[in-house]
């Protein structure tokens, strides 16, 4: 139950300073939206029998991916420009439930991103979305949002002894928007593409979420989702132990 | 110098994810959604990126000329020298007009290679040239970013809206008859349009005589940029010294 709250207070608090954050907040929540117009653009004008609602979902979850992307590759790195990794490092609860909140808080931005798209999507371009699962529309977002949040987290201790982390997470921004077939299917991607797809979890949450929005069935994808979700933290975590002990030997966590 | 000073933090493991492998993702990324629409071919898409992605370096490198000396207290001391601000503002736009050549000739040979297409090696040279003009007219259009950066904090997030309305109206990746009649006007007004349409002229055997009413046009459109940012950095450097704001924001 202490974990429970301590990870619920976590994410509550980092959001709400996320979220007033204008490159990481609104700045986040803008951008993608450029990409989503000119995704519409492009398969309104074409002859595809791809819809624009299917464009409307692929752009929706493309933002959801760049809010956590660009930002949580730098989560651990934040906190060392910010004079507050050592503190965070030295509390009594494990490092991990400090750092999974600060990426789950940013893959919750993501949620704004999709609710910008699916208007602008409305709104502009006259998309009618009808969810025909709304309950597990709703599920395989929260999905999708745990499971961004995780790869995050194994982003950030991945990069931590990168000076440049941020540069490495926005260097994933564009390939996982194109191999989690957000906007073009796998199948139109060379074969050795598909396996590193099939490894990610966006490419399940993005599956998942159009399966409800669609009226498939979005549970295996979810739970798969979720499953590589789990596996990242759990990787994520045995990295941590590595990177603060190796750190702390060196007296080098202040470092870099 | 100025340039080596403000950059400093721009090495090799910032500079390669950032303008080197992105421009490339972008590419490939707009190139597989064209294919998935079945729209336009992927020269188009190549093309149209690898120029489009020279904003990056041109908006926030310009951008980063007033944030960062804002960042490091050196603003000042800068603007209260009498040096004139002609060859101050424009001796800093050379390295990033290089800086944004570099990156677009990079990702338009990267992407030609990888999805393997074909460009007439006649059409090297002229190509060259009119990456050095789409270069040097989204400097002009970095010179005004720069300039808000007198008045705006948030210079990043400003940068990133620019590239991604860049994104939209050049005709980087729509076909310019799809856009509606207000975003056309507006797309011949700004950098890169141009210049896209005389590359992928260019790259499909067209002679530089055939473009050079397009090349001429974005050459205006750089002068016209460059010159009303350089009016707005000294308008609002006026303001800040009347209102003593110039470190303010």
């Amino acid at each position: 139950m202490k974990t429970l709250r301590l990870l619920a207070v976590g994410w509550y608090y980092q959001f709400k300073m996320i979220s007033r954050s204008p490159f990481e907040g609104i700045g986040q929540v803008i951008y993608p939206l450029f990409f989503a117009t000119v995704a519409f653009f492009i398969f309104r004008a074409s002859e595809s029998p791809r819809t624009l609602l299917y464009a409307a979902l692929g752009s929706a979850v493309m933002g959801m991916w760049s809010a956590t992307s660009t930002t949580a590759g730098n989560a651990m790195q934040r906190e060392r420009w910010h004079g507050t990794l050592e503190s965070l490092v030295a509390t009594p609860p494990h490092f991990g439930l400090v750092l999974l909140p600060i990426t789950l808080a940013m893959s919750t931005i993501g949620i704004y991103c999709l609710v910008a798209t699916l208007a602008l999507g409305r709104f502009v371009f006259g998309i009618d979305l009808t969810v025909e699962h709304p309950l597990l529309f709703a599920l395989a977002i929260v999905g999708a949002v745990v499971s961004f949040g995780s790869l995050g987290f194994l982003f950030a201790v991945s990069f931590v002894r990168f000076r440049a982390a941020w540069a490495l997470g926005n260097l994933f921004e564009y390939p996982v928007w194109l191999i989690g077939g957000f906007l073009v299917p796998l199948v139109l991607l060379p074969e050795w593409v598909r396996p590193i797809s099939w490894a990610l979890a966006p490419t399940w949450g993005m599956s998942a979420i159009r399966e409800a929005a669609l009226g498939g069935s979005p549970l295996p994808d979810l739970l798969l989702c979720l499953g590589l979700g789990a596996i990242y933290v759990a990787l994520g975590l045995a990295m941590l132990e590595r990177v603060l002990s190796a750190a702390r030997k060196r007296g080098a966590l202040a470092l870099s | 110098m100025s340039y080596r000073a403000l950059f400093y933090w721009l090495t090799f493991w910032i500079f390669v994810p950032g303008l080197v492998v992105a421009p490339v993702f972008q590419i490939l990324l707009f190139a597989y959604i064209g294919r998935s629409a079945e729209l336009e071919s992927d020269e188009f898409y190549v093309v149209g990126n690898a120029i489009q992605y020279a904003a990056i370096p041109a908006l926030f490198a310009m951008s980063q000329l007033v944030a960062g000396e804002k960042f490091q207290n050196t603003l000042g001391a800068i603007l209260v020298s009498p040096a004139p601000r002609l060859p101050l503002f424009f001796g800093r736009a050379v390295p990033v007009v290089a800086n944004s050549v570099f990156v677009a000739a990079f990702a338009l040979t990267a992407g030609t290679l990888i999805l393997g297409v074909d460009v007439p090696a006649s059409s090297i040279p002229a190509l060259a040239l009119v990456i050095v003009v789409a270069a040097v007219s989204c400097t002009g259009l970095g010179l005004i970013n720069a300039a808000l950066g007198l008045r705006i904090r948030e210079n990043a997030v400003l940068s990133n809206a620019i590239f991604g309305f860049l994104l939209i109206f050049t005709g980087a990746n729509i076909p310019l008859s799809q856009l509606p009649d207000w975003m056309r006007a507006v797309s011949e007004v700004i950098p890169f349009t141009h210049s896209i349409q005389a590359a992928r002229e260019l790259a499909d055997g067209a002679s530089l005589g055939s473009v050079i009413d397009l090349v001429g046009t974005e050459l205006l459109i750089s002068a016209a940029y460059l010159s009303a940012g350089y009016l707005l950095l000294r308008f609002f450097e006026g303001q800040g010294r009347r209102h003593a704001t110039l470190e303010r924001s």
